[in-house]
């Protein structure tokens, strides 16, 4: 019951980590990735990524600007091209 | 033959600039380390963004294509982008560039076809407005930050794409130095602008989604594209700016050092010269009392 999640931005690798649900604010609205999503890519709005590490647990949340979302068999990548903090 | 004076005055001057260049090369291996980890940094957000582009390229080619994967159908205004370093002290990494960015002018221009620059860094102007007179119409200072990062890839491609989607060319080419070692850098030809389709087909294994579009998709990786290969040039531009640097201030310290050597012996020398030419003096003195 592991995501594999990975936020990029042209300067470095900011996560690179298993988790249980990330919630990814998409052009058309915001959608959830869990472990064996379809394959799926949207552009991503500035907003927030809400990070799940375990179920239930407080999202630990990661402002980013300006990209897109890929989900694959490998997992979750956001390619960002500004993250806060 | 020089005086002591002047011998010892020249010896302190090659000195001085032995130490000028030691700590130049000093600063310089620092900074690379950091420049060649900032490009470390940089390759999996390229690939990554290859990769998509690379599997979304395939689907929407034809004439659908955005512009800027497409481009204008014509082939004869040619944008020459580049990317020269702000500072000197750096050998021939700058006039190598200047040399290719010269050479590729020179086949558009036989092949009939018209070319301008945009130079990126400060130091291809002077020798390149001296043989295209009048063709430079746009630059990019990046002297006044410290070290050039994303956002100023970004300004220089907005304003590329801005140039491109004014009509004011057709095909723009990236000029940029490639560090393969603190001993080579090679100056690369690429083209930027339309986005040259990238050779690995999509994977084309499972049934993607794409939201909104994939046209809409492209059309938004396209300038992102651009800005991270601007990005890319950057970061290898101050990589082998401070390898080059370093190998230059090496020789250049080296150098100094045998001068020193040579200029010592050449002192001694005379010195003793000067003693013998006394001591005779004062020993034909004495014996002519």
């Amino acid at each position: 019951m592991a995501l594999h999640f990975e936020l990029v931005t042209p300067a470095r690798l900011v996560r690179s980590q298993d988790v249980h649900m990330v919630v990814v604010p998409g052009t058309e609205g915001e959608f959830g990735v869990l472990e064996g999503h379809a394959p799926f890519m949207s552009t991503i709005r500035d907003g927030a990524v809400q990070v799940y590490a375990r179920e239930g647990a407080a999202p630990e949340v990661i402002e980013v600007r300006g990209g897109f979302a890929e989900v694959s068999e490998a997992g979750l990548t956001i390619l960002a091209e500004h993250v806060e903090g | 033959m020089p005086s002591l004076k002047e011998l010892k005055g020249r010896i302190n001057s090659v000195k001085s600039t032995q130490k000028i260049t030691k700590a130049k090369q000093m600063v310089s291996a620092a900074k690379l380390r950091r420049a060649q980890a900032a490009a470390e940094a940089a390759r999996p957000y390229a690939a990554r963004l290859t990769a998509v582009m690379a599997s979304l390229a395939a689907k929407v080619a034809g004439d659908s294509a955005p512009r800027l994967l497409a481009g204008t159908g014509a082939d004869q205004r040619h944008l020459l982008v580049v990317v020269n370093t702000d500072k000197g002290l750096c050998g021939g990494l700058n006039s190598n560039l200047v040399k290719a960015a010269k050479a590729k002018a020179q086949e558009l221009q036989a092949a009939g076809k018209q070319v301008t620059f945009f130079l990126v860094g400060k130091k291809g102007r002077a020798p390149l407005s001296r043989e295209f007179p009048g063709l430079i119409t746009g630059g990019f200072d990046t002297s006044t930050v410290k070290t050039p990062g994303f956002a100023e890839a970004e300004a220089i491609a907005n304003e590329l794409i801005g140039l491109f989607e004014a009509g004011r060319f057709d095909v723009a080419h990236l000029i940029f130095p490639v560090f393969k070692s603190a001993l080579a850098q090679e100056p690369t030809v690429t083209q930027l602008i339309p986005v040259p389709a990238p050779a690995e087909a999509g994977k084309g294994d499972a049934v993607v989604e794409y939201e909104p579009g994939e046209e809409e998709i492209l059309a938004e990786l396209l300038p992102r594209y651009v800005r991270t290969r601007l990005f890319g040039a950057l970061l290898e531009r101050e990589a082998s700016e401070q390898g080059a640097s370093m190998t230059a201030m090496d020789n250049a310290t080296r150098n100094a050092g045998e001068l020193i050597n040579k200029l010592t012996i050449q002192y001694n020398r005379s010195r003793q010269a000067a003693i013998t030419t006394e001591l005779i003096e004062i020993i034909a003195g004495a014996e002519a009392l």
